[in-house]
């Protein structure tokens, strides 16, 4: 299906001179013209920016210097990563016209390897949110269907990269803020393992569980910008002392003998059309050589319950900064009181305010035990299960999200239903392992689904090795039935 | 059915926070809330004292940074993103109480 | 200074018995923050060492300053503490000095526990905990009388925001005001001994907040406490104290009792007032610091802070009270065991002149020439000391000889020749004993009776003729024989 270079190629193709980055930059823009008023990706986006840096990537290219492993690779990022000189809002009125004074060390790796930051995307306010309705600013809409939610939070780095508005982008995921949008639009999107990327300059929500990570339009593309990306970083205390793993050498090495159990509790949870396709991914496996079986790991489904206090709880911390003393939003009230107060119910919508009094209330004296301590000892049930699955297992296989696309507005007035679409994303964020939502065919309704793999903490490189066979099975697939229904394949054109 | 959260605590949560919940608004926070609580019954059900709770899901420990001066920002560019300042410093309404 | 408020406290408190808690927070003397590169410097311009870090900007992280943890770790070795693993909590609670509205401390896990610190005077105080935590920003008040109660609006300095505290917390073993100052001041030296802290109350690098609360004596219950905020100086601790303690007891024998709450020291009234008269439940709901890691310090790293630990003024005061026996006043040690005149002691000690002596000179003669130039060595120190053991110098004239000796670099020959300081010989020295006898007929007549008060007058004189060069000791014994003398012929 994707005919696409790498950006790796399109790096060197910059480097070299066969193919200018002007000219591409050119082409994204236009794409972006067209059809952005509609899709409503970008909460920042300015062209002629992206212009003079293409213009000088291919200047400094032609001088013979060294221009970067990314030169000329276009990246969306999350509004919630910081960029020195460019607003950024995560999406919320607090934050409106916030113009950081520094970079998140991921900005930094991007800008030297010689990419050009495409524009801010939108997302659920604070990263709070499976649909990017909860934005303050505009809904994002999915490119494979405008009536459908991108999914999120990550949702306009989703839509950016499936409607080619960008190579690739950068969301984060919390809960499976980047594995849920991917598998709604229709790409590839990966968590790595906790502490592999530096959160420096990720604007918290669960600090715990917030892990940057790539969307692609391939397992390649996710894979190169996640190699530049990860890293140890001595500003993020959380970060792991290591190099960053090397994953694009795992592209040809096969699934043959690797033990995948496919999470049957999870895929409970879960649409029968996107049942099938995971089965089918599971069956592709198998005839590539890998021991499948189905498994039971009931602790997984105890996740949700968990995430919702923790998340909230850190959440509550974090978001206390937003007081409209020194940056950012304030309404001036009589008293520092009376500021606070005012300031904060003004720049907060409805589902950060919730999740900050639920965060707060499961913190507060007398419900700390009950509800915050009681979660954290849960994830130690699901890491302890996850242990001991992953002895008899190398990696897991469940669906991403429990159904495709759901329309703009249908569980925008229900929390616990938006809550329920990460039951299968949450408990390796949880765990703090790796985790990547491949696309793999269409539901019923012809979106895409999604399914993901798992593995335990630093076995990425296992899960890249894995998810290009998936790829691969599902070009092939696609191709297929392509020729059966003689027409052209609806995901090569967006 | 009772509420796993009242509206005084919702009330009492809020100030917490420093949110104001408009009265008419309570009730449904109050339901909302209520509803995550419940479905948090399955893990309010355990017996887990003898589990030690994860604090952070990858385990390190001692990461230190060497007592060396870096850059700080500059003043001009801190200050002109504060809501209000005088004097080089930011400026808040009347404090009602010292720091606890 | 302070002894009338304490004389009140003793007087009305034979009934009542004292129990003070104090929380120190000291400043610690690193080159950065606790948990990032800023400066930690005191009296930078407002707002000019500030970075994402300790200004809270969204997406910033903390990570922990090496030194700061070491410097703790002494403190917590220096009051003989158990050093433990740790970790960070954080502590919730909106205040505009507070850039995160948490403050990143230590929790139930702090770094050092269980501790102890003798005072001089013997007395031993528990030490419950001694934990890092960050410093908040500085606000000011403006309109009003400065207090924050009467002020329109307020400014925040950020550049203290994230400065590295300990924050150490003694069991309530304090029974007197003058027990408290008593620990404020070596817990003060103990920081200042070990390179943690500068010590300066004034610049608020050091300070105290006292839990007060009262309790028959005799009985062991703890009553309701109040804590009083922000003594910034030993004389507002035991004047606070001292007031708390009567406030207490007056509320007790009229029938009532005192309210646990937070109270400030009005320096201006001499009274304390109550902090917060609206008392909101503070709910600071702890939890874990997710973005920090446990800190748990080695055993080698903690045996190689141990070993680098200086003497403490405890050690140096039992070393010196051995020395001299019962000797010595407690007040002269404490001087000549303070940092500037510690070395002089000690080289005079080691040398092995007379225990006695030398700490009478060092806290006495060479207190006085404070601050001391650098030429003036320890060598110099005991050349002079030695002189007069050898009786080669009189105490007056080794007064005159240290004065010119810290002022000028001269070799000390050279400066007792020019200065004329030759102890003077027997013979010339029973000449003015002559002469003075002659001088004052009356006088001596009266002394050779039994009038013991009139030694002082006839050695002033003989001391006085001998322009100083005479020992006052040899010149006492010389009058003995003089009278006995007398007495025979007489
Ligand atoms: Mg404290
Ligand atoms: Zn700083």
């Amino acid at each position: 299906m994707t005919a696409d270079p790498s950006i790796f190629e399109v790096a060197r193709a910059v480097q070299d001179g066969s193919q200018a980055c002007l000219p591409t930059v050119e082409a994204i823009l236009a794409t972006i013209a067209a059809r952005e008023p509609e899709i409503r990706a970008f909460l920042f986006h300015d062209p002629e920016q992206v212009l003079r840096e293409a213009q000088a990537i291919d200047d400094r290219a032609r001088a013979g210097d060294v221009v970067g492993p990314l030169a000329g690779v276009t990246v969306a990022l999350k509004d919630n990563l910081t960029t020195e000189e460019t607003p950024t809002t995560c999406a919320s009125k607090i934050l409106e016209h916030w113009v950081p004074p520094y970079s998140a060390t991921v900005v930094e790796r991007l800008r030297a390897a010689g990419a050009i930051v495409i524009g801010k995307t939108n997302l659920d306010e604070f990263a709070m949110g499976s649909s990017t309705e909860n934005s303050a600013f505009q809904v994002t809409k999915n490119p494979l269907d405008t009536t459908r939610v991108p999914g999120g939070s990550s949702g306009g780095s989703a839509a950016a990269v499936a409607a080619r508005f960008a190579h690739v982008a950068l969301g984060s995921d919390t809960g499976g803020s980047i594995r849920q949008p991917a598998a709604l639009c229709g790409v590839v999107g990966f968590k790595p393992t906790y502490g592999l990327v530096s959160r420096y300059g990720l604007i918290a929500f669960a600090s715990s569980l917030d892990q940057i990570g790539p969307f692609g339009r391939s397992v390649e593309d996710a894979g190169a910008l996640f190699e530049i990306i990860a890293g140890h970083d001595s500003r993020d205390s959380t970060s792991l002392d290591r190099p960053a793993p090397q994953v694009l050498d795992r592209k040809d090495r096969g699934v043959e003998g690797l033990r995948v159990g496919v999470v049957a509790d999870l895929v409970n949870f879960c649409s029968p059309d996107v049942v099938r396709r995971c089965r089918e991914a599971a069956d592709g496996l198998a005839r590539a050589g890998a021991l499948v079986e189905e498994v039971s790991v009931p602790a997984t489904t105890l996740g949700l319950s968990a995430y919702y206090i923790i998340a909230p709880a850190e959440a509550s911390s974090n978001l206390a900064r937003f007081d409209g003393v020194r940056f950012g939003l304030r309404e001036e009230g009589a008293d520092m009181t009376e500021t606070y107060v005012k300031t904060r119910s003004a720049g907060f919508g409805a589902e950060v305010k919730r999740r900050i009094m639920l965060g707060t209330y499961a913190l507060s004296a007398g419900y700390y035990e009950a509800y915050y301590g009681k979660a954290q000892r849960v994830r130690t049930l699901i890491i302890r299960a996850f242990d001991e699955i992953y002895r008899r297992f190398d990696l897991l296989l469940c669906p991403t999200s429990p159904t495709t696309a759901f329309r703009t507005g249908d569980k925008a007035n229900d929390p616990m239903a938006m809550y329920l679409n990460d039951v299968c994303t949450i408990p390796s964020s949880l765990a703090g392992h790796p985790a990547m939502s491949v696309p793999f065919g269409e539901g019923d309704d012809g979106l895409p689904v999604g399914v993901q793999l798992l593995g335990p903490a630093l076995s990425d490189p296992l899960l890249f090795q894995a998810a290009f066979v998936l790829q691969e099975m599902a070009n092939e697939h696609k191709r297929l039935s392509a020729a059966r229904l003689d027409r052209t394949d609806r995901g090569g054109d967006v | 059915m009772a509420l796993k959260i009242t509206r005084d605590e919702v009330a009492h949560v809020a100030f917490l926070a420093r949110l104001l919940i408009d009265p008419s608004e309570i009730d449904q926070y109050a339901e909302q809330l209520s509803s995550v609580l419940e479905h948090a019954a399955d893990i309010e059900a355990l017996e887990l004292n003898d589990v030690e709770p994860t604090f952070r899901p990858i385990p390190l420990e001692n990461v230190l940074r060497e007592d060396v001066v870096t850059v700080s920002l500059p003043r001009d560019t801190v200050l002109s993103q504060a809501p209000e300042t005088a004097q080089n410093m930011f400026l808040v309404p009347k404090i009602l109480s010292e720091a606890p | 200074m302070s002894g009338k408020d304490d004389t009140m406290f003793e007087e009305i408190s034979d009934a009542w018995e004292l129990v003070v808690g104090l929380e120190v927070h000291t400043e610690l003397k690193t080159t950065t923050k606790l948990f990032c590169g800023c400066s930690n410097q005191f009296g930078s311009e407002p707002n000019t060492n500030i970075c994402p870090v300790c200004l809270g900007l969204p997406g910033s992280l903390p990570v922990l300053n090496r030194h700061a943890v070491e410097l703790s770790i002494r403190v917590g070795l220096a009051l003989n503490c158990t050093v433990q693993a740790s970790l960070f909590h954080r502590k919730n609670y909106f205040y505009p000095d507070m850039p995160k509205d948490y403050q990143i401390s230590q929790y139930d896990l702090p770094l050092n526990i269980r501790g102890h610190l003798v005072l001089p005077s013997g007395h031993r105080v528990g030490i419950e905990r001694a934990h890092m935590e960050e410093d908040t920003g500085k606000s000011s008040h403006l309109g009003g009388s400065g207090r924050i109660s009467s002020a329109s609006a307020s400014l925040i300095d950020y550049n203290r925001s994230g400065v590295p505290l300990v924050e150490i917390v003694s069991a309530p073993d304090i029974h007197t005001p003058e027990q408290a100052r008593e620990y404020v001041s070596e817990l003060r030296s103990v920081l200042v001994a070990v390179g943690a802290s500068d010590g300066k109350m004034e610049e608020g690098s050091l300070r105290v907040d006292a839990n007060v609360s009262v309790r028959p004596r005799g009985s062991t219950e703890l009553r309701t406490r109040c804590e009083i905020k922000n003594l910034n100086s030993l004389r507002s601790l035991g004047r606070a104290i001292a007031h708390e303690a009567n406030r207490h007891i007056a509320l007790y024998e009229s029938g009532e009792s005192p309210t646990q709450q937070t109270r400030f020291w009005d320096e201006s009234g001499q009274v304390t007032g109550a902090l917060r008269t609206k008392e909101e439940a503070n709910d600071y709901r702890y939890f874990p610091e997710p973005d920090l890691v446990p800190l748990a310090p080695s055993q080698e790293w903690i045996q190689s802070i141990r070993d680098t630990l200086p003497e403490l003024p405890q050690q140096r005061r039992e070393w010196v009270m051995d020395l001299c026996g019962e000797a010595t006043t407690n007040d002269r040690i404490e001087t000549a065991i303070s940092d500037e005149l510690y070395p002089f002691l000690v080289a005079t000690l080691r040398s092995g002149l007379s225990p006695q002596r030398v700490v009478a000179r060092t806290s006495n003669e060479l207190a006085a020439e404070l601050p001391l130039p650098n030429y003036f060595s320890t060598e110099r120190f005991v050349e002079i000391c030695s002189l007069e053991e050898r009786g080669e110098l009189t105490p007056t004239q080794v007064k005159t000889l240290l004065t010119e000796a810290t002022h000028d670099d001269a070799p000390i020959s050279e400066l007792i020749a020019r200065l004329g300081l030759v102890a003077i010989s027997a013979d010339s020295l029973a000449e003015i004993v002559n002469s003075v006898i002659e001088e004052s007929p009356a006088e001596w007549t009266r002394f050779v009776e039994g009038e013991q008060q009139l030694r002082g007058f006839l050695v002033g004189k003989i001391m006085k003729a001998s322009k100083g060069k005479a020992d006052g000791k040899v010149v006492g014994e010389m009058l003995v024989e003089r009278v006995s003398a007398a007495k025979k012929v007489g």
